[in-house]
């Protein structure tokens, strides 16, 4: 039965620059979506995705304006309509679920009067029958107490709860259409699951026609009907989600595809190495002294040795790289660098320590000073560490650049004339200009699309081989793990679950529960993924397990 | 790279300074900016240009402008005239040496503060907080009544006071950049407390403090203004703005308006440089959104 809900005709979007140049965000894109279907759409950051999602309320964010085609709305050209109507529309007939609901919710005001406002204000619903609503879809989306969770405060709910709420604030109007915009990128992956299928669930029973988007191919697999890959604005690729993941025409969509299973450097056996790099001996650190993050750890890490820890948030595995910096000192236990014990803490470490471990951030945009030009950044370790200036730093500087693929012309650029993949790139060539013997790797591709993500992966497996850098590799991400660690050391809630050689970990049958979990949860590229994963779940995946004390 | 290409030293592209910055002016900006310089111009040529000496008797009391005495003549027959331009030296260098003593003080304990933490933000912080309860005109009376009104004394007595608001804001502006990440990425490296405040919080914090700059320098213009006015700034015979318009200010009772020439004097290199102040601003915000467009 064809029952078009939204339709929309050479979509065109404009930003204007600073410089009044207009710049175009989204070009000429067609898009149909029926009632109860869900289309994907899938690209990386600067799609134009999102932008798309928005318009489909005819709603374009500051700064950027709508200059071209039609948006029809159930039969009606929402570009013809005046700002109260539409107004009227949003909230009600078409509903927006974004990325952070941490950041979507007023800290000071209690879940139901949020979850309710919309349809109190439009009037469509008494605040009596708004709450019964509510209380309803809490516990359609299985929320533990769905009769009094809405009169907790946002802070008093978990991540996945929260994002819940909000899907439960999306639907209290009972909107057609649903657009969800990365609605579980923010979160743990076995959380992640949870919203997965509760939102789809209630896609699924209330026959809403949902836009879903994500830079996450193995997420949107599991939820949409269609997908359409999009790259700068423009339409890519089109197509049924088994088409699409299976058999895609475009080169750009086979990269799409691909990126996530890049594997990087299969290894085989790894034995524990002889004479470890970094040693980190029965340390137990705590923030305040009462409460322990990390209990009793033991880890080694050897030359040229990928070492990933793994586990999810709150499980102690960045309270870990800073022990190992000496940013945080440990209540005990201590960590052995090159067979000797290093100093605790960060002021009591000779230069050359120092500059013997060196780190990379998840957030590439706020480790770099935005004020400091590429040539800054990375000349200053060679500057401190080696005294080199003048030419001899300028010819260093474009050896580096050279070594993760740029070009020389970009060492007077600000950080902020780079792309994200860029911007980490030059974090590594500052991390790798101290001739470090490990390098902290601290979520170091969470923030970057993932074909970029790749590329970054490739970069640092490449400079391993040429330089015999050890690397702790912190990360959420068992995708990655899999294929660049040499040993995975999983931990949760300050503890270490189990450590070994990553063939081992990942090859089931796995001996922790947890870990099991864990590698459970990570979205595979097939359709049937997530109901395989629900059917299998059993005890392990206690939906509601995660409720805050 | 060829070989050939390795005996070339490899040049770096460097950034300089940007003329477009004085391209770009708009007129107001242009006309601050003209007014600063006519300023500086009249402190750095001082007696040169005056028609006549800065105590100089040349006719009666409070006379009216005219083709002789353009400003008219003060309250004992001196020319308003020369004695503004006398006047300015005085005026201007003690307001900016003030501010500039201020603002380096204040910089310096705010980043140290912010950057530090713990022992050394708490003292600093109370120190400022002890400083601030006392009302600023009253402190100052009691000091400059105690160590006599030499010119050091008030740009000293200005300095300090005023550097206790500098604080308050360059800690409050270096905390947000502390907690970044590319400073710990500097703490990890080993750097001082001296490369951490100047290269990594002082280039994301300057635009903020310039414009407090602008501001504070006006106070400090009005606040020697107002001293002198009671008594205890700049000594006469000596001209200096703020006592010009304190000894002619009897006048206005009598519709005479001597006192405004000074008055106009202090309005409008404090109006000048907030116009090129704002400019600065704008720009730097016109830049910040230029970034942005890009992130989008």
């Amino acid at each position: 039965m064809s029952d078009l809900l939204l339709e929309m005709r050479k979509l065109r979007v404009e930003a204007r620059g600073a410089d009044g140049a207009t710049n175009r965000i989204v070009n000429d894109v067609d898009l149909k979506l029926e009632r109860g279907e869900v289309l994907g759409l899938i690209g990386e950051s600067g799609a134009g995705k999102s932008t798309i999602g928005l318009a489909a309320m005819a709603f374009a964010r500051t700064g950027c304006r709508i200059t071209g085609g039609q948006v029809i709305f159930d039969g009606t050209d929402l570009m013809t309509q005046d700002e109260e109507t539409l107004r009227e529309m949003r909230g009600v007939r078409a509903a927006y679920i974004a990325q952070s609901a941490a950041a979507s919710f007023n800290p000071a005001k209690r879940l139901n009067d949020q979850v309710c406002e919309v349809a109190i204000r439009h009037g469509v619903m008494s605040e009596q029958d708004a709450v019964k609503r509510a209380v309803e879809l809490y516990g359609k989306l299985h929320l533990p107490d769905p009769d009094s969770i809405g009169r907790r405060y946002p802070h008093q709910v978990s991540g996945g709860q929260l994002q819940r709420v909000m899907s439960a604030m999306a639907m209290t109007c009972g909107p057609d259409l649903l657009i969800l915009d990365e609605p579980t990128t923010a979160l743990d992956v076995t959380t992640q699951i949870e919203v997965l299928a509760t939102v789809r669930d209630l896609i699924r029973q209330n026959n809403n026609a949902s836009l879903y988007i994500t830079h996450d191919l193995a997420v949107v697999a599991q939820i949409a009907d269609r997908i359409m890959v999009l790259r700068d604005g423009e339409m890519v690729e089109e197509g049924p989600t088994d088409k699409i993941l299976n058999d895609p025409d475009e080169a750009y969509t086979k990269e799409l595809v691909s990126a996530r299973q890049a594997v990087v450097k299969p290894r085989i056996q790894v034995a524990l190495p002889e004479h470890p790099v970094v040693a980190i001996k029965n340390v137990t650190a705590s923030y305040d002294g009462r409460v322990d993050v990390l209990k009793k750890i033991d880890v080694v890490i050897g030359k040229g040795e990928t070492v990933a820890i793994v586990g999810e948030s709150g499980s102690g595995k960045s309270t870990l790289a800073r022990v190992v910096t000496g940013l945080l000192p440990p209540r005990e236990g201590h960590v052995e660098f090159n067979g000797k014990p290093l100093s605790a803490a960060l002021r009591q470490r000779s230069k050359d320590d120092l500059r013997r471990i060196q780190m990379i951030y998840q957030m590439p945009d706020v480790a770099m000073n935005p004020r400091q030009s590429v040539a800054e950044i990375i000349g200053r370790p060679l500057t401190f560490y080696f005294g080199l200036t003048g030419q001899k730093r300028d010819r260093r500087v474009i050896e580096l650049l050279a070594q993760i693929d740029m070009d020389p012309v970009f060492a007077e650029r600000l950080p902020g004339q780079l792309s994200g993949g860029q911007k980490q790139r030059v974090c590594i060539a500052r991390a790798l200009a101290a001739e470090p013997d490990i390098i902290i790797c601290d979520e170091v591709t969470s923030a970057l699309d993932q074909v970029v993500a790749a590329g970054i992966l490739k970069l640092l497996d490449r400079l391993q081989k040429a330089t015999d850098i050890a690397y702790m590799f912190i990360t959420h991400d068992l995708g990655i793990v899999k294929n660049i660690a040499d040993r995975t050391v999983v931990m949760y809630q300050g503890d270490v679950v189990e450590q070994g050689s990553t063939v081992d970990i990942f090859t089931p049958p796995q001996k922790e529960d947890y870990t099991r979990k864990l590698i459970a949860s990570v979205p595979e590229m097939r359709t049937d993924w997530l109901d395989e994963v629900l059917r299998e779940r059993g005890d392990l995946f206690d939906i509601d397990a995660k409720v805050p004390a | 790279m060829t070989s050939i290409d390795q005996d070339v030293p490899p040049a770096l592209p460097r950034r300089r300074f940007d003329w477009r910055f004085f391209v770009d002016m708009p007129l107001a900006s242009k006309i601050g900016m003209f007014i600063i310089l006519v300023n500086l111009a009249v402190v750095v040529l001082g007696g040169w240009l005056a028609p006549n000496g800065e105590t100089e008797f040349v006719g009666g009391i409070w006379m009216p402008p005219s083709a002789e005495h353009l400003f008219g003549t003060d309250q004992i027959g001196r020319d308003i005239l020369s004695r503004i331009i006398y006047g300015a030296r005085t005026s201007v260098l003690i307001a900016l040496g003030a501010t500039l003593l201020s603002f380096s003080m204040g910089i310096l304990m705010g980043f140290s503060a912010a950057v530090m933490g713990g022992a050394v933000d708490q003292v600093f912080s109370r120190i400022v907080d002890a400083l601030m309860a006392i009302p600023t005109l009253i402190l100052a009376l009691v000091v400059i009544s105690v160590l006599g009104s030499e010119v050091y004394v008030l740009i000293l007595v200005i300095a300090v006071l005023d550097s206790t608001r500098v604080f308050r804001l360059s800690r409050a502006i270096a905390m947000d950049v502390t907690v970044m990440e590319f400073v710990e990425a500097a703490r990890l490296r080993g750097e001082g407390l001296w490369w951490l405040m100047r290269r990594e919080i002082l280039p994301n914090t300057v635009m903020p403090l310039i414009a407090e700059f602008g501001l504070r320098f006006c106070f400090a213009f009005l606040f020697v203004a107002a001293l002198s006015f009671l008594g205890l700034g700049v000594q006469p015979p000596h001209a200096d703005w703020g006592g010009m318009v304190k000894e002619n200010y009897n006048g206005l009772s009598y519709g005479i308006i001597a006192s405004l020439f000074p008055a106009g004097a202090i309005a409008l290199l404090t109006i000048g440089v907030n116009l090129v102040v704002d400019y600065i601003l704008a720009r730097q915000n016109r830049s910040a959104a230029a970034f942005e467009e890009q992130e989008l």
